[in-house]
């Protein structure tokens, strides 16, 4: 660490060792700043916390659009099917488009092996202690699966309905998953969430009968906090209910 | 715990800022926090010493200033104070207020040496 300025100090940031750092250790005169300035002073920075994660989200979002590349962020609460949502998704789709994953979990492989399963190429992100992934994480994920031109990318965040919702990744869309195992009163829970999704799937609807989980006042609800969200109702593990959501992912306008 | 995430990036922040403004200490971080963003105030302080501590802003005071929420009602087009993003119009009672203040999360300024 630069004992003059503080610079280079053993900063816990994920992001601070990606920037280039443009300052001369070797001699005391490379520094140029005005240190014999040592009173107070009042510097305005006026700038968004989450302006260094923005900026890796555009420059994946200029990316995708470069390559033909959509890609989604799907979130949850732990247990909500995106997994097995996204299994059945591939298995669909995977000899009509190329198809890529990259799953956020705090620890393990399991989820990405799951996916590897179907024969799609998937990396494991585990974000440790952390509870979303970051737009720097993606970047690098991308990289790594070398993601073809005209691929569908699948984000799977850390399971979670409140940190990933800040966290903009460079996504096409956000897709909130919630399952009717859960509240239906979820969406006025977590409003953020449900804010920042273009699309809630209502998922394991052949439980419905089991639950007495509302689906009119769920999505009542989610509407009350995005009133232009999309809702499909399907149960990942029946086929046969998965027709709207390929016909979602399908449309031009997706 | 997404603080400790925001809080890191703030650090981030301020290191940049003292490569470029030329500073060794920061003794105050002012940040702008809207009552409608996802960050717990309470949170931030409860973090911010532990982030900070062995950085040039260890022993550094954090002050949040409080932004209200604020929209405009699709409806009647009204002025609207949020308290939540799904509170109704407090004129018509009418969902899906349009929020125009309260969003966001910002680094305001700082008082360094």
């Amino acid at each position: 660490m630069c004992g003059i300025c503080g610079c280079g100090s053993s900063s816990k940031s994920k992001f601070s060792p990606l920037k280039p750092h443009h300052h001369h250790h070797d001699e005391q005169d490379s520094h140029d700043h005005a240190h014999e300035s040592h009173g107070e002073r009042l510097i305005r920075v006026e700038q968004d916390i989450l302006a260094k994660n923005d900026s890796y989200a555009d420059e994946n979002r200029a990316y995708f659009q470069q390559h033909g590349i959509f890609a989604l962020n799907f979130v949850s609460s732990p247990g909500a099917g995106k997994t097995t949502l996204l299994v059945a998704t591939i298995n669909a789709l995977k000899n009509t488009r190329p198809i890529f994953v990259i799953e956020g979990d705090q620890q393990t492989d399991l989820d990405a092996d799951r996916i590897r399963a179907t024969g799609v190429a998937a990396v494991q992100i585990n974000t440790g202690k952390a509870c979303h992934l970051d737009a720097y994480d993606i970047g690098q994920a991308v990289q790594s699966l070398s993601v073809p031109d005209n691929s569908l990318l699948a984000i799977e965040n850390v399971g979670n309905l409140v940190c990933p919702s800040s966290f903009d990744l460079g996504e096409a869309h956000k897709v909130v998953v919630l399952s009717v195992t859960e509240g239906d009163d979820k969406p006025l829970k977590y409003p953020d969430m449900f804010h920042a999704a273009d699309l809630m799937i209502i998922n394991k609807i052949d439980l419905l009968p089991y639950t007495n989980f509302d689906v009119a006042r769920c999505i009542e609800f989610a509407k009350r906090i995005n009133p232009d969200i999309e809702v499909l109702q399907l149960s990942a593990t029946q086929e046969p209910t998965l027709t709207a959501w390929l016909d979602w992912l399908d449309t031009p306008a997706a | 715990m997404h603080e400790i995430s925001l809080l890191e990036s703030v650090l981030d922040t301020l290191e940049t800022q003292a490569e470029q403004q030329g500073f060794q200490q920061v003794k105050q971080v002012v940040l702008e926090i809207g009552a409608l963003s996802c960050v717990e105030a309470d949170a931030l302080r409860f973090g911010f010493d532990a982030v900070m501590k062995n950085s040039l802003a260890e022993h550094a005071e954090l002050v949040i200033i409080n932004i209200a929420g604020q929209g405009v009602c699709p409806k009647c087009q009204q002025s609207v104070l949020l308290e939540t993003r799904h509170d109704p119009c407090h004129h018509c009672g009418s969902f899906g207020v349009t929020v125009l203040q309260g969003q966001s999360m910002r680094i305001k300024e700082l008082i360094v040496i």
